[in-house]
C-alpha cells in the first residue's frame, strides 16, 4: 500500500505527465484559456487515463509480452512489436464507448465533456501514460494507480495554468510574446515550480 | 507547378511553422531536444513519418469512408511508427533508450494527423508527400534550434564534440545545468516564437483587452 501511495505522489507532483515531460502539451496550451473548459478536459483526461492504463496493462500481460499467450497453447509467441498499434486502438476504442455511454447515461456529463472527447484521443499524455506503465513494467494495481495518479496531475496543471492565463490576459505583453509566446514562458516557470517536489521523499 | 510544390517544401519552415505557428507536435518537441543526437534522429522519424503517412493516406483518400477516417488514418500512421522504432532500436539502440516513449509518442504527434486530416485527404500523393516532408522539416529546424542551445550551453557540446571546454575538465566554461532541466525548453521555445514573431509581424496575435494608453498632459 504504501508504495502505491508513494507512486501516485510521485505520478502526480514529481514525474507530472505535462510539466516535466511535455506530454498532451497542444491541448495543453490549446485549451487553457478559461478554468472552466480547462477543468472539465482535466477530468475528461482522468477518467480516460485511469481506464486506459489498466486496460493495456492486462492486453500487455496476457497478449502480447513473451510467453504471454502461453493460456491459448502459444507459449513461444512475442507479440511486443504491436504494442504501439493495440495500445492506441484500445484508447481510440475505449474513448469512443466512453462517449456513447456518456451520451446515453449522463447527457449532462456528455454535453460537458462531449467536445473534448475525441481531442483525448490523440493527447499524448493518454498514450503516453500507457508507455511509461509498459516501460516500468508496473503489475495491474500498479498501472491503476498510475492511470489515476498521473491523469490527476494533468488535470491539476491544466487548471493551475488557466487560472494563471485568465489573469495574465489583463496585462502589457510585448507584441510578439503575446499569446503562444508567454504561454510558455508561464508554463516553464510552473514547470520549475514543480521541480521543486522532486526533493519530496516518502 | 513546380512553384507550388516548393511552396508547400519552404512554407512551413518560417511561415507557417507547424510548432511556431500552428501549435501542433509540442510535446516531443521539448522533451528530446536536450542533446542534438537524439534531437536529430527523432527529426529523421517525424519527417519520414509525415511524409509517407501523408502519401499512403492520400493514395487511399478516395476509398477511405468519412465516418471511420481518423481510425484509418491511426492504423497508417501506427504501422509506419512500428517500422521507425524498430529500426531505430535495430540501429541506434542507445538513442532509442534515451527517446524511450517519445518515438511511440509520433503516433498521437498532432502534426501527422494534422497534415493528414487538412492537406493528404484532399490532395494528389506527390503533393502531400511534399507537403508532409516540409512540415516536417519545419518541426525539425524548431527541434535542432532548441537542442543547439541546450546542449551548447548545457553541456558544452554539439553532437557529443567539446566545443566550449567545460570546467570540470579543466577549460573555462561552467555549465548551464538549468538548461538540461524540462523547464529551459519551454523558456527557449518561448523566445524563439517571440524572435520569430518580431520579424514576421503578420504573426503576432491579436490582444484580447487593449491595455488603454495614458495620455500626459
Amino acid at each position: 500500500m504504501e508504495a502505491l501511495i508513494s507512486l501516485a505522489v510521485k505520478a502526480i507532483f514529481v514525474e507530472n505527465l505535462a510539466l516535466s515531460f511535455f506530454l498532451g502539451m497542444c491541448t495543453f496550451i490549446a485549451v487553457s484559456k478559461k478554468i472552466s473548459t480547462a477543468i472539465g478536459l482535466g477530468i475528461s483526461v482522468m477518467i480516460v487515463q485511469s481506464i486506459t492504463v489498466p486496460a493495456n496493462n492486462i492486453i500487455l500481460s496476457y497478449l502480447l509480452k513473451p510467453g504471454a499467450l502461453a493460456w491459448a497453447g502459444f507459449p513461444n509467441v512475442d507479440l511486443t512489436f504491436l504494442g504501439l498499434i493495440s495500445y492506441i486502438g484500445v484508447i481510440a476504442a475505449l474513448v469512443q464507448i466512453l462517449e456513447m455511454i456518456l451520451d446515453k447515461y449522463f447527457p449532462p456529463l456528455y454535453n460537458a465533456l462531449g467536445i473534448f472527447l475525441p481531442l483525448i484521443t490523440v493527447n499524448c499524455a493518454i498514450l503516453g501514460g500507457s508507455l511509461f506503465m509498459v516501460e516500468r513494467d508496473y503489475n495491474f494495481s500498479e498501472a491503476t494507480t498510475y492511470g489515476i495518479a498521473s491523469g490527476f496531475g494533468w488535470a491539476l496543471a491544466i487548471a493551475t495554468m488557466a487560472g494563471v492565463r485568465e489573469k495574465l490576459k489583463y496585462s502589457d505583453i510585448p507584441d510578439g510574446l503575446q499569446g503562444l509566446g508567454i504561454t510558455f514562458i508561464t508554463a516553464g516557470l510552473m514547470a520549475m515550480a514543480f521541480m521543486c517536489f522532486s526533493g519530496v521523499k516518502l | 507547378m513546380s512553384q507550388t510544390r516548393k511552396q508547400l517544401l519552404v512554407d512551413p519552415l518560417v511561415d507557417n511553422n507547424p510548432i511556431t505557428l500552428q501549435v501542433l507536435g509540442i510535446c516531443s518537441a521539448l522533451a528530446v531536444t536536450s542533446s542534438l543526437n537524439v534531437a536529430f534522429v527523432m527529426s529523421l522519424a517525424v519527417i519520414a513519418v509525415t511524409g509517407f503517412s501523408s502519401l499512403f493516406i492520400s493514395f487511399l483518400r478516395n476509398y477511405i469512408p468519412n465516418s471511420i477516417r481518423i481510425i484509418v488514418q491511426m492504423v497508417i500512421i501506427a504501422s509506419l511508427v512500428i517500422l521507425v522504432d524498430q529500426i531505430i532500436k535495430a540501429y541506434a539502440y542507445e538513442i532509442s533508450k534515451t527517446l524511450s516513449v517519445f518515438v511511440g509518442l509520433i503516433i498521437t504527434n498532432c502534426i501527422v494527423m494534422g497534415r493528414a486530416e487538412a492537406f493528404a485527404m484532399k490532395n494528389t500523393p506527390f503533393n502531400s508527400f511534399v507537403d508532409g516532408v516540409g512540415n516536417g522539416l519545419g518541426y525539425s529546424l524548431l527541434l535542432m534550434c532548441v537542442g543547439v542551445v541546450r546542449e551548447l550551453f548545457g553541456s558544452g557540446t554539439l553532437f557529443g564534440i567539446t566545443i566550449l571546454d567545460p570546467v570540470n575538465n579543466g577549460g573555462w566554461y561552467v555549465p548551464n545545468g538549468l538548461l538540461l532541466l524540462p523547464p529551459s525548453a519551454f523558456f527557449i521555445i518561448g523566445f524563439l516564437i517571440w524572435g520569430v514573431r518580431s520579424w514576421k509581424k503578420s504573426q503576432v496575435e491579436a490582444r484580447e483587452y487593449k491595455i488603454q494608453s495614458l495620455e500626459v498632459h
